[in-house]
């Protein structure tokens, strides 16, 4: 008899899971041999992931970001608006790169949608960064007051109604004056009235124009990965989830907000990455739900060796982060934890979860060492410079791809990948990571 | 100097040291010998920082504690306080295209607190505004920061108009921040690449010649 999900431990779950990823439900291949490549590199990941021996070293080409813009010719500023030209610049990535993996245009923000409710957060290329731009970019400030942890921690999703996103949305300011949700209770009198405020409807009526532009959006999405998939690539991130510590202190406090209140209110801090790890972990699990590949990836900010000492990040960082990561496990998920900058220091730590569970993707990260001190335990993903892929030759980055294979791709458990994704850069050096995965990753 | 009060403030000590500030006002001492201790405290807390005792968040809090402390002390100053002298001029910035701050911010509080006198330019900084800036403050050095793979060529661009405007003879360039390295570094064909604050302290040092 089948057992119930709830039943399953983590490892029968993965199972589970990879054998979704492995046939996915609804896609329908262009060809046998698409099929049969769409297998053989998901389980390609999927070995490398759980520390086995794969049929060779896979590899993630950092053009999996933005770079399709640039690669086509065209830019961020104008993909953002212009879904045709995002589908064009996609597709044309998607047919012109080898790869083991493709990533649809899913980072490419909907920029109607942004404008529709004024965004506060972020700037991107014709909106408060000169046009040329390739990225976006996020505005560091005080989201969240440093009195106001009380409250974000009595009920976070009020909080982020009506005192956040009034905050970084500039058209749902309105928002300030809605009443809390949970006021409708038995028989409704005047619960109603702050829905007559032309300010109130005035932030739904964005929404919902946001939510209708993100319709185009997600169906120029949605056409590309389908094509990506029944082309024979999968895809290798369902959600994205953060640290707890990184949402505080990116999101809500802002850098300067975070580390003075490690100082001046510390237990508020903890009570405060308690509150929110169910959260990114309830977060996530809904959007893996909904797609195929059973991998969360995590982009990790605050923890990297330069903004904080071992002992901080063990008090402040490691505890919370640690819970969600194992919430993933324990659902039979593969969180990629991205370290971006450097984690030198904190090799120790981090290898502290059961044995081939999670992957470790390196920025700027002794790679050699962290494959020494945790690559017994955790997948190692990295870490092919940004500058060498910008500046070097082909040759440079093929043959230092080769040192990275040899050393980190040593009894499996390695995903040759680059430091950060690149936004620009001779597409040629692309191609010779690739190349570098095929001739000398083999096992 | 009251030792007391620079270990205290080094320490990071807000209470007390908000209340060694306030009793020290309230005893008629001379508010310049305040501010000269938190001169001292401020190069102890860069000192350990660079050591690798202290890290961001103890960095950011000191100019938290900095600031509470001249809060209460500049209602007391007179305007003739005197003026340290300076190592040198630093310009610094963060290169058009890239609005990242934090580690801007850090080397100038590092290159401030060791002595050099710092214009930081802040972030999304034109070509333009650059040699504007070199131009008119005549620095020795220009610090470059950038966070981004774009970065890259914005750097690139600067060094260029720099030399175009025939401004690069006698400035030493150095660049610093996220993805970049001596790579970037060859590229922009500026003259050092810093991995961190206290690089941009050594390098400045270095080439104004102070010890």
């Amino acid at each position: 008899m089948e057992k119930k999900w709830t039943e399953l431990t983590p490892d029968e779950k993965r199972e589970q899971r990879f054998r979704r990823w492995l046939s996915p439900p609804g896609v329908t291949f262009a060809s046998p041999q698409a099929e049969k490549l769409y297998k053989e590199r998901v389980t390609r990941f999927s070995k490398a992931f759980t520390l086995q021996k794969p049929d060779r070293v896979p590899c993630i080409l950092p053009s999996m970001g933005l770079y399709a813009a640039y690669y086509a010719g065209t830019n961020l500023a104008t993909v953002m608006y212009d879904f045709d030209e995002m589908k064009r610049a996609w597709r044309k990535v998607l047919h012109e790169f080898d790869a083991d993996t493709f990533v649809p245009p899913v980072l490419v923000p909907p920029g109607p949608s942004l404008d529709a409710v004024d965004y506060k957060l972020y700037k991107w290329p014709g909106h408060g960064l000169t046009r040329s731009t390739l990225s976006y970019q996020a505005v560091e400030g005080e989201y969240m007051k440093a009195d106001e942890y009380d409250a974000l921690i009595r009920d976070p999703s009020d909080f982020w109604l009506r005192t956040y996103l009034p905050r970084v949305f500039g058209a749902l300011k309105g928002f300030t004056q809605l009443p809390s949700w949970t006021s409708f209770e038995e028989i409704v009198t005047g619960n109603f009235l702050p829905f007559a405020n032309p300010e109130v409807q005035a932030g739904f009526n964005a929404m919902a124009k946001a939510g209708m532009e993100s319709l185009k959006w997600i169906a120029a999405v949605g056409e590309i990965s389908a094509e990506a998939l029944a082309m024979g690539f999968p895809g290798v991130m369902s959600a994205l989830a953060k640290a707890p510590f990184d949402t505080l202190g990116d999101t809500l406090r802002g850098t300067q907000g975070i580390m003075t209140d490690i100082f001046r209110q510390p237990e508020k801090v903890h009570a405060a990455m308690e509150r929110i790890a169910p959260i990114a972990i309830n977060n996530a699990l809904s959007s893996v739900a909904m797609a195929a590949a059973p991998i969360v990836m995590m982009p990790l900010h605050k923890g990297a060796d330069s903004f904080m000492s071992v002992k901080q990040y063990e008090t402040f960082y490691w505890p919370t982060f640690k819970k969600v990561v194992m919430a993933f496990v324990n659902e039979g998920i593969v969180p990629v934890l991205f370290a971006e900058g450097s984690y030198n220091k904190r090799l120790d730590i981090i290898g502290d979860f059961p044995k081939g569970t999670v992957a470790w993707y390196f920025d700027q990260t002794d790679i050699f060492e962290a494959k020494k001190k945790i690559g017994n335990r955790c997948c190692i993903m990295g870490n092919v410079p940004s500058s060498l892929i910008m500046t070097g030759t082909p040759q440079q980055v093929k043959e230092h791809c080769r040192k990275l294979i040899e050393v980190c791709g040593q009894g499996g458990g390695y995903v040759l990948a680059g430091g950060a994704n690149v936004d620009e850069g001779n597409p040629e050096n692309m191609r010779a990571m690739m190349e570098a995965a095929k001739e000398y990753g083999k096992y | 100097m009251s030792e007391d009060f620079v270990n205290k403030m080094a320490d990071l000590k807000e209470e007390e040291v908000l209340a060694l500030t306030k009793k020290r006002l309230a005893a008629g001492e001379d508010p310049n010998k305040i501010l000269a201790d938190n001169t001292a405290a401020m190069a102890i807390v860069g000192k350990r920082f660079a050591g690798g005792e202290y890290f961001l968040p103890e960095l950011v809090f000191s100019g938290e504690l900095l600031k509470e402390v001249m809060a209460l002390v500049t209602p007391h100053l007179k305007e003739s306080s005197a003026k340290t002298k300076k190592l040198g001029k630093v310009v610094i910035g963060t290169v058009a295209g890239d609005i990242h701050d934090i580690g801007l911010n850090i080397v100038e509080f590092m290159l401030d607190v060791n002595g050099f006198e710092v214009t930081n330019l802040g972030v999304d900084v034109p070509v333009e505004k650059f040699v504007k800036a070199v131009h008119d403050i005549n620095p020795p050095v220009l610090g470059l920061s950038g966070f981004l793979t774009p970065a890259f060529d914005a750097m690139k661009e600067t060094v260029e108009a720099l030399e175009k405007a025939g401004l690069r003879k006698n400035l030493k360039i150095m660049i610093g921040g996220g993805q970049m390295d001596d790579e970037v570094r060859k590229y922009a064909k500026a003259d050092a690449y810093g991995k961190d604050a206290m690089a941009a302290v050594t390098l400045s040092k270095q080439w104004i010649g102070a010890k």
